[in-house]
């Protein structure tokens, strides 16, 4: 996994709440049995007019010019600033594979929804949640000011503005750990195998049905 | 000290190490595993070259992309490719692996929610993991069970375990008797309406009460199946002697000694009478009445004798801007009367609602009477090939038939539309699945959630009805 300390990026404003995953990556493009190339269609009922296949040239699609990512001053965004319950819904990861494919790092909304949420760790994305008023004034000055950035700082656990303003957010101290090292959680977990094995001795004893099938 | 929830109980067993950051080392009994979600895993298992820690907590079964029609022809049958290879795909990873998979041959095969209950593959004090949001289901047994993304299917396969942060505890209490045609379909979609999509993030939702404990174990999964659509990733209901019953004879479930031992353990599975919760919502069962969803959202959804909403009446602009994006993707007008709700299709199928007790639901509705003229299709979708073969033992697939309605073979089907079961663009569908977001049974499609009973209401008069009016009384 891609490691994540500090980012600064062009911010594209998604202004709708419970954006869900079938949203962000429709079902049809979930057929892939690889983790890559899923960017294109990132979004794709609202990005392009005509319903999207998986293995067709997006680039000759009819675009939906009124859509955030499809206007040129955010084309280049890699933070994507949304509404409450962002990534509802399904548990696929395709979704948060195709924010990072799109060129995503950071996501930051009032609130995410679990399971997405989690996804995005495992990914090399950063999902930031910050209070409803914060995410209200970042719509305005992003929409007000063309080229806005913000710059996210992971270490520090800040998001600050072009003004200077500093926001401060939360994230746990596992998730926070492998993001700011690009750590393979796998990996970390075998650390423990002994502990597992322990378990499993101890409950094969007061639970013997769970190991006989 | 306050006495524990079931959340934390079965938290408690399954915990193998808390760790100093907040996190927790806990163990997965069960992991399914379908053909959409499982290719990345098992290929980044392969490039660690990393091999499963315990094969027979695993069970696959492919069942998204699979064909509702032409099953004899196997994964042959299956038309478009790239859902072939998909199912071919996980196929060869169990082979390779050594999995335990139910192929698409299989009578076994069907919905991997439908048949981790059916096998007693899923019981009551389990940890279970799919790569899928309604793993909830299995909560109804009294089961930690929730859906997770393909990283951590491969942690889950690579380690047995999963790092986790406790959640807060909820319970949702539904108090009094249901009404007659009144189903856990219909509980839970009022459940979301009242605490919003996003009422349950952060918490384990048990649901209890007089009316959660009436209902079968159908009507209890039915249930935990949409507790992600309140935004918790657990549900759970206590297990109580419908639950023993339901699972003491299955496949895999235990016999003689062990399984004695078993249930006195299952026993335990509630929350304690001192228990505290994080959070109480309580519900009149006796006042939920059939419910329809009519945005794009689970929680946009209405008694069926109301109306659609006038979003210029919602005080919160945010919310006001969703319900009027709702309305125009639905092609629906505020003030219009449920009832006035013009049909298509109807699609009675999905982990939600497509077990047996679902389908004689249904079928008691549509008995003697015709599929409306006016629809293009109404199809009922078993959710597993045993469910099927019941059915038909029972006589529903001639009851159906003769009403109109098209009779298929098991899968997921038109819940998400990954095969070829889809909506046209506009068209309206009473569904008994589980999300109504745009898009989600076919680009443009148009879908409202309702229960078994209802759906097969739908199919007859082509629009929406209170099915209670077809019932005589009679439970359906």
């Amino acid at each position: 996994m891609r490691a994540l300390t500090q980012h600064t990026g062009i911010v594209a404003p998604l202004d709708r709440s419970n954006v869900d995953t079938d949203m962000i990556i429709p079902k049809q493009f979930l057929k892939s049995i690889k983790r890559t190339g899923f960017g294109p269609n990132l979004f794709d009922e609202l990005r392009y007019l005509d319903e999207g296949q998986p293995d067709q040239d997006s680039s000759q699609r009819p675009i939906n010019s009124d859509f955030v990512l499809n206007q040129d001053r955010y084309k280049a965004a890699s933070i994507l600033l949304t509404r409450s319950n962002f990534g509802c819904g399904s548990s696929r990861e395709h979704a948060p594979w195709a924010l990072e494919d799109f060129g995503f790092r950071v996501i930051i909304a009032p609130s995410f929804a679990d399971i997405f949420y989690n996804n995005c760790f495992k990914n090399g994305l950063l999902p930031v949640v910050l209070d409803e008023e914060i995410v209200d004034q970042l719509f305005s000055e992003v929409e007000n000011q063309p080229g806005y950035e913000l710059a996210v700082d992971l270490e520090a656990n800040t998001v600050t503005t072009p003004s200077g303003e500093v926001f401060e957010f939360d994230t746990d101290d596992f998730r926070r750990h492998c993001l700011l090292n690009g750590l393979d959680d796998i990996g970390v977990t075998l650390e423990d195998a002994d502990a597992i094995r322990a378990y499993e001795e101890s409950r094969r004893k007061t639970a013997p049905w769970l190991f006989s099938s | 000290m306050a006495g524990k929830t079931l959340y934390d109980k079965l938290w408690d067993d399954h915990l193998v190490k808390q760790r100093d950051d907040g996190s927790a080392l806990i163990y997965i009994d069960r992991q399914l595993l379908h053909e959409v979600t499982s290719p990345q895993a098992f290929e980044g298992l392969r490039l660690a070259n990393r091999k499963p820690w315990r094969l027979d907590a695993n069970l696959a079964v492919p069942d998204h992309n699979v064909p509702t029609t032409d099953r004899e022809k196997g994964v042959e049958g299956i038309v478009d490719p790239v859902s072939r290879i998909q199912v071919e795909t996980l196929d060869k990873n169990c082979d390779e692996f050594g999995i335990l998979e139910f192929k698409i041959k299989d009578q076994r095969q069907g919905i991997v929610h439908v048949i981790g209950p059916e096998q007693g593959a899923t019981l009551p004090g389990m940890s279970i993991v799919c790569g899928d949001s309604h793993t909830s289901t299995h909560g109804a047994f009294g089961c930690l069970a929730h859906g997770i993304g393909t990283s951590e299917v491969e942690h889950v396969l690579a380690t047995q375990c999963l790092v986790q942060q406790k959640m807060k505890n909820m319970l949702v209490r539904v108090d009094g008797e249901l009404g007659p045609g009144v189903t856990g379909k219909d509980v839970v979609l009022a459940i979301i309406g009242r605490i919003g999509t996003a009422g349950g993030t952060g918490y384990a939702i048990e649901f209890g009460g007089e009316a959660i404990h009436g209902l079968s174990m159908e009507g209890r999964m039915t249930i935990c199946n949409m507790s992600i659509e309140a935004g918790a990733r657990v549900g759970m209901v206590a297990v109580d002697q419908t639950t023993i019953d339901y699972v003491k004879d299955r496949p895999f479930a235990p016999t003689g000694e062990m399984r004695d031992k078993a249930i006195s353990y299952w026993h335990t599975l509630h929350s304690d009478d001192d228990a505290v919760f994080d959070k109480v919502v309580e519900l009149d069962g006796s006042a939920i009445e059939p419910q329809v969803s009519w945005g794009t959202s689970p929680e946009m959804v209405s008694n069926v004798g109301g109306k659609i909403p006038d979003p210029a009446a919602e005080a919160d602009p945010i919310k006001r801007e969703g319900m009027v994006r709702a309305l125009a993707y639905m092609g629906l007008k505020p003030n219009t009367p449920i009832s006035e709700i013009q049909l298509d299709r109807v699609f009675i199928g999905s982990c939600t609602n497509s077990r047996i007790e679902d389908l004689r639901e249904a079928a008691k509705v549509v008995k003697g009477r015709k599929v409306s003229a006016s629809l293009k299709q109404a199809m009922v979708v078993p959710g597993s090939g045993l469910v099927k073969v019941q059915a038909e033992q029972e006589g529903l697939d001639r009851v159906f038939l003769e009403a109109g309605l098209e009779w298929r073979d098991p899968g997921c089907s038109m819940c998400l539309a990954m095969n070829a079961d889809k909506l046209g663009q506009g068209e309206h569908c009473a569904s008994t699945s589980n999300r109504n977001f745009e898009g989600r049974q076919g680009f443009g499609g148009r879908t409202h959630l309702v229960s078994p009973a209802m759906a097969a209401a739908a199919a007859i008069h082509g629009h929406f009805v209170d099915v209670r009016e077809m019932m005589n009384g009679e439970r359906p």
